[in-house]
């Protein structure tokens, strides 16, 4: 154990994202205010009891009832003090919770007692996390077991991984280095040693560190397997022929629902169509998708999310198809007859 | 230093004290006062319990490494505290045993409305105790006193359910209490008492019960929910079977966050009592201070949200419960400026209970502006779940709370047993608690800052100078609470006897004997005069014509 | 909840474990108080007595309100997120019998009502009728009760994991987990109602055998008026809960 002399402790930790600097400013800032009225209320309250200490045993003050003019002074100016700290914390709240571009995605999953990071071309992290300096990163969340939460005190970041949806984080690394991670929504036993390390590296380590990594294929070669050993293919056929939607180019879009209703098919959406298939259904299918509840862990959902992402709507909006899909299969996969590599896909229906 | 006892109390006169000795005079008794001895009795054992947990959560913290205890046991300890000390200590404590004592008192009535629904609020609230107590030595639960599902609805192998009963019975007794409370205010206020004479006590009391009687029920409802969930497995918390268990958290902040104003609303009235007496000057802003004090009660059911901002609720929830939380602090700092301002020129007494309120205007201001900064959205990111957050609350529990109960515990005392405390020993402890209190917890504002989690038992090795002094201070602390119980305890037998008015303050409790009559006063009261004039207490003729009788 | 201050206490005979004989003081008030029936010793007039138990039992109901809302705003979240899922579990219950025990419910207010108001005109045995015929009318509501709650079980549609079985022809395999969370809030309500019927049965119990022992009189009787703003609460709860629970998605013209 170190002793380190007291005035040399920090009393923040490492600036290291594009938040850090702004939430120190808004912290020192609170401090001093509340400094300051700490000290004012201290001071005056010391002054009087010495000023005003009982000199008589019979003494008796005169008494004074009040004063508007002062209870309103310190009514309004405190609260209009409260109203700039609320605007100013709105606005860097604003920031973080704001959907990021161009980021670059990775996955976590949370669970007793670690944490999996998956970066989009199959490199996969247990606590720890290696990132690019200056490049926006989001993360995407969830929990397989109970709620955990993933925060890099550097960066000034928090969120919650919740079991049952996506939750979003997102920050820029402004500095190389290596930072702390902390799980901080209490978990059970080992809550305290669900922590790992977050590595900042130069853009060029970066890369050579995921091309020396091990990469198991990307997520979505992954759930593309999956697609087609869950059998999903035997309903979800091409050119909406099957019992249930075409799915190739229907992420992100917006999907009529059989009460009317419409939304958009999503992270969020795509999860709960596997698990609990019939609660939104889309409109002209019938409600027969069984459930794959227990059969996909939540690792196995994203992998199918990133594949079903993948053959997605392309971004100049041309339809996509096998061949410029990535990942794609090198050999043939029973019960996939739809998407074979010789079949074009319909263009996607917006 | 000799004084005259002004006014003599007779070994035969009878009191509350004295009016039957026998066991089943106390267990059966419906006297309000005897209740709140009642309550002094049971609270305090479970303050010791509560404190045990505290102790050995700061034993283990001294060292980086989980070298004391196990992660297990750890994180029962530092649940049971946290249950103990909030269901157990600090909600009933200054209602259940100086409200109860005071109100009725304070009132000039002769008991509550309802001296039974009293009692069974004492029995409802030991019969929790006793399961909470059974949960205990089943070896406590492990799910942090917020019981968050699916750990505790699914996870965790501890007695969840139980406890869980356990705090929905006691919730009655809050409930009850509250009730009691707020009716005796309504229809047994002596004649000439009118709503704006009432001491500032009796109003902060007023809004508690407000909080007690329209909140409790739904933490009840919410813990029997999460009972049924854990045994039935029914899916409201439970993602995997379409449940949220963010719900939950909705739910129980609900309750628990106006609950902490149950905790401190009290510890103002006492403060304005002790700061007005001990001043002898009417409170300044008294109908700012009363009306702050409804306020509070009324904004503090809309900021539950506020433990929320980053449990995945909306960002457009966040702002609304950001922005109200804000309303709810302006009332809490227009007290403390009224508080401050009472002060000047006022006749100022540095007795015992006047240290404990002044500790309360620094510790509560810390602590309330803290908050300030975990209302705040982006610095709430942070530091929510850090050590900031438990700096924050026992600023405010224990330097807001605490300090207020043993202020107003000190300041009663006299009132209640007929026996002085030891001064000297009074303002020491007063002050050792003041100094252990801080060294124990403003380091863990830094410590929260830079990023240390809450309940870790294990953390990593450049928090722990801070660590070593928030524990030292956690020593002096305890020693500073120790002594209270000590010197308190042989003021019941070898204090000096009290008078009527040992302060020589005003109120309907200073115009009866110390200790009163079971029926509070041998005399109708009828009030003439306003909340807090001094011009006419007679004590402070008496103390001037006794000391100018003193050769020179 | 049983309130203090008039009940059971006529004066100076009942005193129970009070202590207001103190030897040697001057008592002339409690005197005049021996000579009031029904008033308690720390209430200073009948009035302030009648007063207390009324606000009293208003924010007794008020808590319960606070109660019952918890359930109710689960309710309504869960039928939110699970609208066809509530619509099949509520076709799970019978319109007919939950239509009776309100038509019972709604008569037996009146019933309350009407034996109020023959307390406050001291017609003792008008009182003891309807609190009787109250009472009767309750107990019915719970056998009512009693039935539906066999049916569900004979058909294991408890929603306890593990017992739970829904016949197909009953419901269709995506509506087990809705309809389990719906059939949960129904026990969960109904039960917690039943619960208060029962309190409230008791304490009907307890009033008809003091209103025959001929105990209220035209200026006691706060504790059938107090008594009957808690019944009316209850039925009011009912009156909520059956459309809720019993009428989603119910169309005359069958399910």
């Amino acid at each position: 154990m170190s002793i380190l002399p007291l005035f040399l402790i920090p009393f923040m930790p490492e600036s290291a994202s594009t938040f850090a600097d702004e939430v120190d400013l808004y912290f020192l800032f609170l401090v001093g205010l509340t400094f300051f009225f700490s000290v004012v209320i201290g001071a005056l309250a010391i002054f009087f009891m010495v000023r005003y200490r009982r000199r008589r045993p019979d003494e008796v003050p005169e008494p004074i009832e009040g004063a508007m003019v002062l209870e309103i002074t310190w009514t309004v100016i405190p609260f209009l003090i409260s109203m700039f700290i609320f605007a100013w914390g709105a606005k860097i709240y604003y920031d973080m919770y704001k959907e990021p571009k161009d980021a670059l995605e990775i996955f976590v999953t949370g669970k007793q007692w670690m944490w999996r990071a998956q970066h989009p071309d199959g490199v996969r992290e247990i606590n720890a996390l290696h990132l690019p300096l200056g490049r926006r990163v989001k993360l995407t969340m969830t929990s397989e077991d109970v709620l955990h939460s993933y925060y890099i005190p550097a960066f000034r970041t928090k969120a919650d991984v919740v079991p049952g949806r996506y939750t979003m984080t997102w920050f820029e690394p402004t500095k190389v280095g290596t930072y702390h991670l902390f799980c901080t929504e209490y978990c059970g036993t080992q809550h305290s040693g669900m922590i790992g390390t977050i590595t900042v590296l130069e853009p060029s380590a970066y890369q050579s560190w995921l091309a020396g990594g091990v990469s198991e294929g990307s997520p979505a070669k992954a759930g593309e397997k999956l697609f087609a050993s869950l059998a999903c293919s035997t309903c979800h056929q091409d050119q909406n022929r099957g019992r249930g939607p075409t799915l190739a180019g229907a992420f992100g879009t917006q999907r009529v629902l059989d009460n009317g209703a419409t939304v958009v098919a999503d992270e969020a959406y795509i999860r709960e169509s596997i698990l609990m298939p019939n609660i939104k259904l889309v409109a002209g299918y019938q409600a027969i998708m069984p459930t794959f509840q227990g059969q996909v862990s939540e690792e196995q959902i994203l992998q199918l999310i990133a594949y079903i992402k993948s053959i997605g709507p392309k971004q100049d909006g041309s339809a996509p198809t096998m061949a410029t899909q990535a990942g794609a299969p090198a050999g043939a996969l029973d019960g996939r007859s739809p998407m074979t590599p010789a079949a074009p896909n319909a263009p996607s229906t917006n | 230093m000799a004084t005259e006892v002004i006014a003599s109390v007779e070994e035969s006169r009878q009191t509350y004290l004295n009016n039957g000795h026998t066991v089943k005079s106390w267990l059966l008794t419906l006297d309000h006062k005897r209740i709140g001895l009642l309550y002094l009795f049971s609270i305090s054992a479970f303050f010791l319990i509560g404190g045990i947990y505290a102790a050995l959560i700061r034993l283990e913290l001294l060292t980086p490494k989980g070298d004391l205890l196990t992660a297990d046991t750890y994180n029962r300890v530092f649940t049971m505290h946290g249950v103990i000390m909030i269901f157990f200590f600090l909600i009933p404590s200054i209602p259940a045993v100086l409200g109860n004592f005071l109100l009725p008192i304070m009132l000039g009535a002769k008991d509550v409305a309802f001296p039974k629904l009293n009692l069974l609020s004492w029995y409802i609230f030991m019969i929790g105790g006793a399961l909470m107590l059974y949960t205990l030595i089943s070896g406590g639960i492990d799910t942090g006193w917020t019981f968050y599902p699916p750990y505790s609805s699914i996870y965790s192998n501890s007695e969840v359910t139980i406890a869980g009963v356990s705090i929905f019975i006691t919730g009655f007794s809050s409930i009850l209490t509250g009730l009691n409370f707020m009716v005796t205010i309504h229809t047994m206020r002596a004649p000439g008492l009118t709503w704006f004479r009432l001491p500032l006590f009796v109003w902060a009391h007023y809004a508690t019960s407000l909080i007690q009687i329209l909140g409790t029920p739904v933490i009840a409802i919410t813990i029997l929910a999460l009972a049924l969930e854990r045994s039935f497995q029914i899916g409201i918390f439970d993602p995997k079977l379409g449940g949220d268990p963010v719900l939950f958290q909705h739910l129980f902040w609900f309750y628990s966050h106006p609950a902490v104003y149950i905790m401190i609303l009290p510890s103002m009235g006492v403060v304005s009592e002790i700061i007005a007496n001990m001043t002898r000057k009417r409170v300044f802003g008294y109908h700012f201070v009363a009306f702050s004090s409804l306020a509070i009660a009324v904004f503090g059911f809309l900021v539950w949200g506020h433990h929320m901002f980053t449990s995945s609720q909306s960002m457009y929830a966040g702002l609304v419960f950001s922005i109200i939380s804000y309303a709810v602090a302006i009332p809490s700092a227009i007290k403390t400026f009224n508080w401050t301002a009472t002060i000047y020129k006022g006749s100022v007494s540095f007795d015992t209970p006047m240290i404990y309120a002044l500790a309360f205007l620094g510790l509560f201001t810390v602590g309330g502006m803290t908050g300030l900064f975990l209302a705040a959205l982006g610095l709430d990111v942070h530091l929510h779940d850090t050590y900031f957050v438990v700096a924050h609350f026992h600023y405010v529990m224990v330097g807001g709370a605490i300090i207020g109960y043993l202020g107003g515990l000190h300041y009663w005392w006299p009132k209640m047993t007929g026996k002085m405390y030891p001064e000297i020993l009074g303002r020491v402890s007063a002050i050792i608690i003041f100094i252990g209190f801080n060294f124990t917890f403003f380091p863990q504002f830094i410590l929260g800052y830079l990023g240390m989690p809450r309940r870790y038992y294990a953390y990593v090795p450049e928090f722990q100078v801070l660590h070593v002094l928030s524990s030292a201070g956690a020593l002096v602390l305890g020693v500073g609470f120790l002594m209270p119980l000590f010197y308190l305890a042989w003021s019941i037998k070898y204090g000096k006897p009290a008078p009527n008015n040992p302060w020589t303050a005003v109120g309907l409790e200073w115009q009866t004997s110390s200790p009163p009559p079971t029926e509070n006063f041998t005399y109708d009261p009828v009030v003439k005069t306003e909340a807090y004039e001094f011009e006419h207490v007679e004590e402070i003729r008496q103390a001037g014509k006794a000391a100018s009788a003193q050769p020179a | 909840m049983i309130a203090d201050g008039g009940w059971g206490s006529n004066g100076s005979a009942l005193h129970g474990f009070d202590t207001c004989q103190i030897p040697g003081e001057d008592f002339t008030v409690a005197e005049s108080h021996a000579s009031e029936y029904g008033l308690a010793h720390h209430f200073s007039s009948m009035e302030q007595q009648r007063e207390a138990g009324t606000i009293g039992m208003w924010i007794f109901l008020l808590t319960e309100l606070m109660f019952f809302g918890g359930m109710f705003l689960v309710y309504a979240i869960f039928r939110a997120t699970y609208p066809s899922g509530f619509e099949q579990g509520s076709h799970l219950l019978s319109v007919p019998l939950g239509g009776l025990n309100t038509v019972v419910l709604i008569v037996s207010s009146v019933t309350m009502a009407m034996a109020v108001y023959s307390s406050q005109v001291g017609d003792r045995r008008k009182l003891v009728g309807y609190l009787g015929v109250t009472l009767v009318l309750g107990l019915a509501f719970l056998v009512v009760k009693y039935f539906e709650y066999r049916e569900k079980f004979e058909h294991h549609l408890f929603p306890a994991m593990g017992f739970y079985a829904p016949e197909p022809s009953h419901l269709a395999v995506q509506y087990h987990q809705p309809v389990r969370v719906f059939l949960w809030i129904y026990f969960a309500m109904t039960g917690l109602h039943a619960l208060h019927m029962i309190i409230g049965a008791g304490m009907l119990l307890v009033l008809i055998w003091m209103a025959h022992k001929g105990r209220f009189t035209k200026s006691y009787n706060s504790p059938v008026e107090i008594c009957g703003l808690y019944w009316h609460f209850v039925d009011i709860v009912w009156i909520f809960l059956f459309p809720l629970l019993y009428l989603t998605g119910f169309h005359l013209t069958g399910h």
